[in-house]
């Protein structure tokens, strides 16, 4: 970090990208430019003018608001909340139950409760190909997936069907890499009990209508349940849980300016209530006999050991901080800079672009290749310039052998992004470019 | 020189663009299938032996420049050397790519040396790697190998 922010690098506009380089440096302004108001609510970027982050996709940075949150709760409320019988355990109980009540207002679920936190998304679909997949399915059931799944919507599924002899069908793509509804309402039918499906592709930022396939899967396949990974959508666009009428929608805190370590799960009551536990251990229970024991009621069924108060508190306020700014907002400047990066990038001869071309079943995700540099490369040389971006196949293997290419290259932005990261991010392309022209 | 561009030198993207070797060995003695978790670049290397000697090698897969030019390179070098002499190299190679070579003994590394420059990218020390990892597992007799152990820490983030 001290290097690059060492180096004269600034948040500049490209003024001729067509103009033939020398070498393989590009013009760039002295000085780095004045950082701007967003950008100095994260600690992070505001120390690092000439830090061009474009990874938000992987995980977002975290604003002051977040880190004062989780270090006021160290420092003023913290004890083990549910146990002590005493104030400070009281209050640390009460910020856990708020924190779970904010989140849940922010998602669009009435019911609380049956928001469960987790570690995250891959913690929540674990969860739930566990607790209700070993419980509920069995051999010669079908599971459906899609092939745009990251690896933790599909990994999990594939190892319980293999356990309990299910079959795995993987719903095909359009070539532009949309679920291929037709193909989907084809393989639904009375063997279906999973259809599972990401809101947002992190790999292509293809945007599901979830309300539709879900009504799909209601009138196609009754007894199958719907499980949505959420990761990619709840950051970036309005979700109403309870409007999307799925039986489980997993979500991560640290994608949505939230800390590591903390996500969570909103499930169905009646289904939570007939699934066993998932951990067993502390906080779970309800009565511990000798020779058995009985479990504590949604959501404390699944949430064993101590809570992760602190980032349920950081959470918390990172959902204050995205509807101060309104999540219609949010994904208005995304929007944005998705149509910038969308039109320089595809102005640059030899660049492709994946995903859909209407940028409205998008959120601001873009997967892309230079000519036949590798992304890896193309990512190395955009390190130099400050500019980072993902390279690599995304934790979607299966969606990289669909699409045909070993890896892309991945930029994606968030509500700290602006043209300079664009037009850094086109820099680099361009200087890559020349670097390995010939 | 940049650290970049001692990292993609002229004779580096000329192997990328040509690489020397980039075929099947019909009759090969041992073949192995690398691959890097991290990125899923894959190399295939086979070997053929006359006794303890190397007397072809060649390699096919998909990967980034350096992985590519690394394994074109370690081609053309091991060609005609005892398996002895091989393992040598690599560990050598290993030194070099991960730093802790002086300048005077990269310079002995002969064409080797312009995979120097990966030691100023811990993060490329597994791709430049891959294949000798592969070549070293075919001279073992052993299977398919993985860097994913090579170099620093990384995990697969979304």
């Amino acid at each position: 970090m001290s290097k690059r922010s060492s180096m004269a690098k600034s948040r500049q506009h490209v003024e001729d990208l067509n103009r033939p380089s020398v070498g393989h440096t590009l013009p760039r302004a002295p000085e780095p430019p004045p950082v701007s108001p967003r950008r100095r609510d994260f600690p992070m970027l505001a120390a690092n003018p000439a830090l061009f982050y474009l990874d938000s996709a992987a995980t977002s940075q975290k604003p002051r608001a977040v880190l004062d949150a989780m270090r006021a709760y160290y420092e003023k409320d913290n004890a083990n909340p549910h146990r002590g019988a005493y104030d400070l355990s009281a209050r640390s109980t009460q910020k856990y139950l708020d924190a779970r009540e904010r989140v849940a207002d922010f998602l669009g679920v009435v019911d609380t409760s049956t928001l469960i936190f987790t570690r995250g998304t891959t913690e929540s679909l674990n969860l739930v190909a566990t607790a209700w997949g070993r419980t509920n399915l069995s051999k010669g059931d079908e599971v459906v997936v899609t092939g745009m799944e990251h690896h933790a919507n599909f990994v999990p599924w594939q190892q319980v069907a293999i356990e309990v002899g299910a079959k795995l069908r993987i719903c095909p793509l359009t070539p532009d890499g949309r679920i291929d509804v037709d193909a989907l309402r084809k393989l639904l039918g009375r063997k279906t009990r999973v259809v599972a499906f990401s809101h947002v592709s992190n790999a292509l930022g293809t945007i599901n209508p979830v309300a539709d396939i879900t009504q799909l899967v209601r009138d196609k396949a009754s007894h199958a349940i719907v499980v949505v990974d959420g990761a990619q959508a709840a950051p970036h666009i309005r979700v109403r849980v309870d409007e999307l009428g799925v039986d489980f929608y997993a979500f991560s805190g640290h994608k949505m300016l939230g800390p590591m370590g903390i996500g969570g799960l909103v499930g169905r009551r009646e289904l939570l209530e007939a699934m066993p536990p998932y951990q067993t251990g502390g906080d779970m229970i309800e009565f511990v006999g000798d020779d058995k024991t009985t479990w504590n009621v949604v959501p404390h069924k699944f949430e064993a050991g101590t809570p992760n108060v602190a980032d349920a508190v950081g959470l918390a306020a990172a959902c204050d901080y995205l509807d101060a700014i309104g999540i219609d907002a949010v994904r208005a400047h995304e929007l944005d800079l998705l149509t910038l990066i969308t039109r320089k990038l595809g102005a640059i001869q030899g660049v492709k672009l994946y995903g859909p071309s209407d940028l409205n079943q998008r959120s601001g995700v873009v997967s892309f290749n230079v000519g036949d540099i590798h992304p890896h490369d193309l990512s190395t040389v955009l390190d130099q310039e400050g500019v980072c971006i993902r390279a690599g196949h995304h934790c979607a293997q299966p969606l990289m052998r669909r699409m045909n290419v070993p890896a892309t290259a991945r930029a994606s932005v968030y509500v700290y992004n602006e043209a300079a990261d664009v037009d850094a991010l086109v820099r680099g392309v361009v200087r890559a470019k020349a670097m390995f022209a010939h | 020189m940049s650290n970049l561009e001692a990292l993609y030198q002229e004779v580096i993207l000329d192997h990328n663009r040509k690489p020397r070797n980039f075929r099947e060995i019909a009759n090969a003695d041992r073949h192995v299938e690398g691959r890097n978790p991290l990125c899923g670049d894959q190399v295939t290397v086979w070997v053929k032996l006359d006794g303890d000697k190397v007397t072809d090698v060649s390699f096919k897969g998909v990967g980034c420049a350096v992985s590519k030019s690394s394994a074109s390179i370690m081609t053309q070098t091991v060609k005609g050397k005892t398996v002895a002499e091989t393992k040598q190299l690599f560990a050598k190679f290993h030194d070099m790519v991960t730093g802790k070579m002086t300048d005077a003994e990269r310079e002995a590394m002969g064409s080797l040396a312009a995979l120097g420059g990966v030691s100023k990218f811990p993060l490329r020390v597994k791709c430049a790697s891959l294949a000798w990892h592969a070549l070293k597992s075919a001279l073992d007799g052993g299977g398919e190998v993985s860097t994913e152990n090579e170099g620093p820490a990384q995990t697969q983030g979304a």
